[in-house]
């Protein structure tokens, strides 16, 4: 193994890696740009974040999605690791094959559709479209992605821990609380992250579902994206990637901290 | 462990995701159907309601004798609807084969990289899913356009003298499907490359097979788990995909995820968007239901 297989693989992995993140390397410079001309480098300037500061529709639509972010976020993570928890440990359940495939089903279901019937089941309800139905419809999606990153997580766990706990004494609410969830919180932070961020991007479902006075950030996005590309925007989304990235970094450490206590 | 003081926590855990999803996935699913088969009305909300489960059984009845198909019939006359059909098909595949392409030679440096350096760069191909899709998009707008960094930039190596027209093509939206679904396509197939014992390569190069047969005879036929459920990943939500095919593609770009959405928004149409849900989804169910047979049918398929 090595001589023109080795450069072959250098290479795959320099150009498959710099195609992933080119474009979002270029957006982020372009935040930048003195030049209101969005391909036309004008020198150094920090005008388009202050610039975003003074708008206020995309201010109050980040308020808004941030909210709707951390509410759906933390009760996908509650859902998610019940459903992650019952798939792996709770072995063969009544309706566990339905149960499983209604878990996968939304991860790949096509946003279009989910967002239509989603909107149609908030109409046939009567209930009222704004701030909840958003943090409903995200706390759907994202609940199953948590379900499937701790149920492998749990599955990739030793059954044997919370078994040897309760040998030794733990009741099952004990032997729960002192070796699964432990084992299973970097997970469980994972998935939160994960349908915090889902949440915070999304911008089918969203539109499908808000009322009036309940606009997302990615919503107030697009509707200037149809307008033209313009280095605001630009400013914005490299706001965004940079929150994400923090938050992914936080998460990461948490997990760390957990491993090692 | 089921006995005891757990059981009552457990049957929680089980029934608190499971109502949530009753709720909110599949009682939604089945109101599309029901939409689907009722009849347009220019009312708020603009449908014709086929029947009330407060009427009982009776008006269940009558509502079934009512049924319409209306909205079927208008997708099967509607060429437009057909060819939107076809057209999303079509352009999801070339992108799930595009996508393969690109994402092949990547998990493969990616599964023969020194272990120590895996976890990291598995960590770098996921990464970007974390960044917002629209912005993904969004960004591939200032590469593509006529005045584009794309085009000057190859205007400014001489490489061309008149721009590229690629944004606002199917070009255009095949690139921003293959952009934004990569990381979908190369996890499955690290996994599967990545499992693979390297014995296995080296024993027939050993047996004097030459790199290229080894990779052709061994390492892409043990893959195939990676790539199809990589393609699945790819080629179902692109088959119903409107943000892209709305911000980079053409007028001309005909795709049922913008057909649908604007069938809903502009037109509102519902029964019309709620039957075009329905096919579409019919669709998607076919490669789906091929992928299960063929895994159940694998002995080594992975999960």
């Amino acid at each position: 193994m090595s001589g023109r297989p080795l450069y072959f693989r250098a290479g795959a992995l320099i150009f498959g890696f710099a195609f992933l993140y080119a474009p979002i390397l270029l957006l982020v410079i372009y935040s930048f740009n003195a030049s209101r001309l969005v391909s036309v480098w004008g020198g150094f300037s920090t005008r388009w974040y202050q610039a975003l500061w003074q708008n206020e529709a995309l201010m109050d639509a980040a308020s808004v999605s941030l909210r709707a972010a951390l509410a759906s976020g933390v009760i996908a993570a509650f859902l998610g690791t019940c459903a992650g928890l019952a798939l792996a440990r709770f072995g063969r359940f009544r309706g566990r094959a339905v149960f499983s495939s209604m878990i996968f089903a939304p991860i790949i279901a096509p946003e279009v559709i989910m967002g239509l019937s989603l909107l149609l089941a908030f109409v046939a309800l009567d209930a009222p479209r704004g701030f909840w139905t958003i943090v409903c419809a995200h706390a759907t999606a994202g609940m199953c992605f948590v379900a499937v990153i701790v149920r492998a997580k749990l599955e990739s766990l030793d059954g044997c821990l919370e078994e040897a706990a309760m040998d030794l004494g733990a009741g099952p609410a004990a032997a729960f609380a002192r070796i699964t969830l432990p084992l299973a919180a970097p997970a469980v932070i994972a998935g939160f992250l994960l349908a915090f961020t889902l949440s915070l991007d999304d911008f089918v479902l969203a539109s499908f579902v808000s009322g009036p006075g309940s606009t997302t950030l990615p919503m107030r996005i697009y509707s200037q994206v149809r307008l033209g590309v313009t280095p605001e925007i630009n400013a914005a989304s490299s706001l965004m990637i940079g929150f994400v990235a923090v938050s992914l970094a936080a998460g990461a450490l948490a997990a760390r901290l957990f491993r090692t206590r | 462990m089921s006995a005891g003081r757990g059981s009552l926590v457990e049957r929680a855990a089980i029934v608190l995701p499971f109502v949530w999803l009753a709720v909110f996935f599949a009682a939604p699913f089945l109101i599309v159907v029901k939409i689907s088969l009722s009849q347009a009305a220019l009312a708020q909300p603009p449908y014709a309601p086929v029947f009330e489960l407060s009427e009982g059984l009776g008006a269940l009845r009558a509502g079934l004798r009512e049924l319409s198909f209306s909205a079927y019939a208008a997708l099967a006359e509607d060429a437009l609807y057909l060819r939107a059909y076809l057209s999303s098909l079509w352009i999801a595949g070339l992108a799930t084969a595009l996508t393969l392409c690109a994402a092949y030679p990547l998990a493969f440096a990616m599964a023969r990289a020194p272990a120590h350096w895996q976890p990291h760069l598995v960590m770098l191909a996921i990464a970007p899913f974390w960044t917002s899709f629209l912005i993904r998009v969004y960004a591939w707008i200032a590469i593509l356009r006529d005045e584009g960094l794309l085009n000057r930039a190859l205007a400014g190596i001489g490489f061309i003298t008149e721009p590229l027209h690629i944004f606002a093509t199917d070009t255009a939206v095949l690139i921003g499907i293959v952009y934004s679904y990569l990381p979908f396509m190369v996890l499955p197939l690290y996994s599967a490359l990545a499992r693979q014992d390297p014995a296995l390569t080296e024993a027939a190069a050993d047996l004097g097979a030459k790199p290229l047969a080894c990779f052709w005879r061994i390492t892409f036929p043990l893959s195939r788990p990676g790539i199809l459920a990589g393609s699945l990943l790819v080629f179902i939500p692109a088959a119903g995909e409107f943000v892209i095919p709305d911000l980079l593609g053409g007028s001309d770009t005909l795709m049922i995820g913008k057909v649908l959405w604007s069938e809903f928004f502009d037109n509102r149409d519902w029964p019309a968007a709620c039957a075009a849900a329905i096919v579409l989804l019919a669709l998607l169910l076919i490669p789906l239901a091929l992928w299960e047979r063929t895994r159940s049918a694998e002995p080594v398929g992975g999960r």
